[in-house]
């Protein structure tokens, strides 16, 4: 197959190009969701990004929390921005940084205003940042400006056999024409750890992987009770065929092709080496992946399944494709691309990876994901410890 | 979801296990199970190819059948890659799971 050259996407300020176009509405912390949700009620066009915290956190914990808003809010699908805290200092530095982007983007703060005023004033600006963004059209751009992110969850025995691969021929294909990619989940390679570590493109790439795991396997052996012996695999884990933790590693593994990384990224960290494959350090949560994924600037997600993980992204459309037969039928309203023909060998993994480009390039242009047309915009927050 | 086009596929019916890579010493049942004495075709992936294998026990969709004979302390290949070691020794065509498979993690 010819791999199309370009896609139909929305042309930003800095240079970047969103796969979707929308008005955000950010709190910037738990308390100000309920303003932000009834701006997003008020205005049609915008979306209001709820989460649960914002409030007393510190240190590595703070900027995590700050590099995720600010992420977000610099998105490319993202037009514009309203941010809304309690109080405005924290506002103002994640808009200033949101700023830099050129987008439009305008914050407020709730403190000695109340909520009744401050959703009217906001709601005017947020009409015209709607009105505004409704007029982008899409324009012809390079395939190059696609950055794919990727994570697998609910998997079983046809993840690692079929979809994950799957993902793997797409990243092969594509990574020689320049797309960013990135994929995550620290936990979930243990067992392929050390072969994880020599795909890493150079000494500095290897060595940033392995104290990255290291702190995470450092960080379950202080807080575990027991080994992980009895939870990876878990028991629904052994009684699809999956024996042991490398298997399991393995499996997710297949995802990245024959791929090497070039940097290995902090949760939501935007890359800065130019294009190709990234690792960030994340959970292998599906909702907290995609959301330090989607803040670190990726614009389109690829999500194999098994048993059917249900998760759809706010800022990034999560296109969703399965190998399992059973998935594929009993759960098709959430199933964007059934490979499950590898397994009766009725498709190839060529194919399989030709027909996930299309189905990509599709949604790029604007087709809506199954888990878009379902309302799934799950924006969760990664916490690291405690607050003060 | 997309309508995939069978039009340059041929169909290869009757796979009833899959094998990732050439250098894999197990493969996986695709089929809803493998009974013992049945005649498997098995695929492996990596290259294309096709071999054959005669099963020993019964063995369900998803699960490993051992494609050489193995001793204790032999390491489990699957992907290519070393993913725990054999604590029982296994015969050719026989289940290869927990019982006779352990990590090397823990």
């Amino acid at each position: 197959m010819e791999i199309p050259k370009t896609f139909l996407g929305y042309k930003r300020e800095n240079g970047r190009t969103g796969t979707r176009n929308h008005v955000i509405i950010l709190p910037v912390d738990d308390i100000s969701n309920a303003c932000a949700e009834a701006v997003a009620s008020n205005i049609k066009g915008t979306i209001a990004l709820p989460h649960s915290y914002g409030r007393l956190q510190f240190g590595a914990d703070l900027e995590l929390h700050f590099r995720t808003m600010i992420g977000t809010g610099k998105n490319p699908n993202v037009a514009a921005v309203i941010v809304i805290g309690i109080e405005p200092k924290w506002t103002k530095r994640i808009v200033d940084a949101i700023a830099t982007t050129g987008k439009p983007v305008e914050g407020f703060s709730i403190e000695g205003v109340g909520d009744i005023d401050t959703i009217a004033k906001v709601s005017k600006k947020a009409q015209e940042f709607s009105i505004w963004a409704s007029e982008k059209q899409r324009e012809e751009c390079p395939l190059s400006d696609l950055w794919i992110s990727v994570k697998c969850g609910e998997s079983d025995t046809t993840s690692g056999l079929a979809s994950n691969p799957t993902v793997g021929n797409l990243m092969d294909k594509l990574e020689p024409l320049g797309v960013h990619l990135c994929f995550g989940e620290t936990s979930e390679l243990t067992g392929a750890e050390t072969v994880c570590e020599k795909r890493g493109k150079t000494p500095e790439a290897q060595e940033k992987f392995m104290k990255t795991w290291n702190s995470y396997n450092d960080f379950i052996l202080k807080e575990a009770t027991d080994d992980l012996s009895e939870s990876q695999p878990t028991a629904g884990n052994i009684a699809g065929g999956l024996t042991t933790i490398e298997e399991k590693a393995f499996g997710n593994f297949q995802k990245i092709g024959g791929c090497q990384f070039i940097d290995v990224l902090e949760p939501a960290e935007e890359p800065n080496k130019g294009a190709g494959l990234y690792f960030m350090d994340t959970s292998s949560a599906a909702a907290e992946c995609v959301t330090l994924q989607a803040a670190g600037g990726f614009n389109i997600h690829l999500f194999p399944t098994g048993q059917g993980n249900i998760i759809g992204n706010p800022i990034e459309p999560v296109v969703k494709l399965t190998a399992n037969p059973l998935t594929a039928k009993t759960m098709s309203e959430h199933i964007d691309v059934d490979v499950s023909k590898i397994l009766s060998r009725e498709m190839n993994l060529d194919q399989a990876g030709d027909e996930l480009i299309k189905a990509t390039v599709r949604v790029a242009n604007g087709r809506l994901t199954c888990a878009e047309a379902l309302g799934h915009k799950e924006f969760v927050m990664t916490k690291l410890y405690r607050s003060a | 979801m997309y309508q995939i086009s069978n039009k340059e596929i041929v169909t290869m019916a009757g796979t009833d296990i899959i094998i990732h890579d050439e250098k894999d010493n197990v493969g996986v049942v695709v089929i809803e199970k493998i009974t013992p004495k049945q005649n498997c075709d098995c695929w492996i992936m990596e290259n294309d190819k096709s071999v054959q294998i005669q099963s020993m026990d019964e063995i369900p969709l998803g699960h490993k059948i051992a494609m050489t004979n193995l001793n204790e302390g032999d390491t489990i290949l699957k992907y290519g890659h070393d993913i725990g070691k054999v604590v029982k020794s296994i015969k050719k065509g026989e289940h290869v799971h927990v019982h006779n498979v352990k990590t090397k993690k823990w």
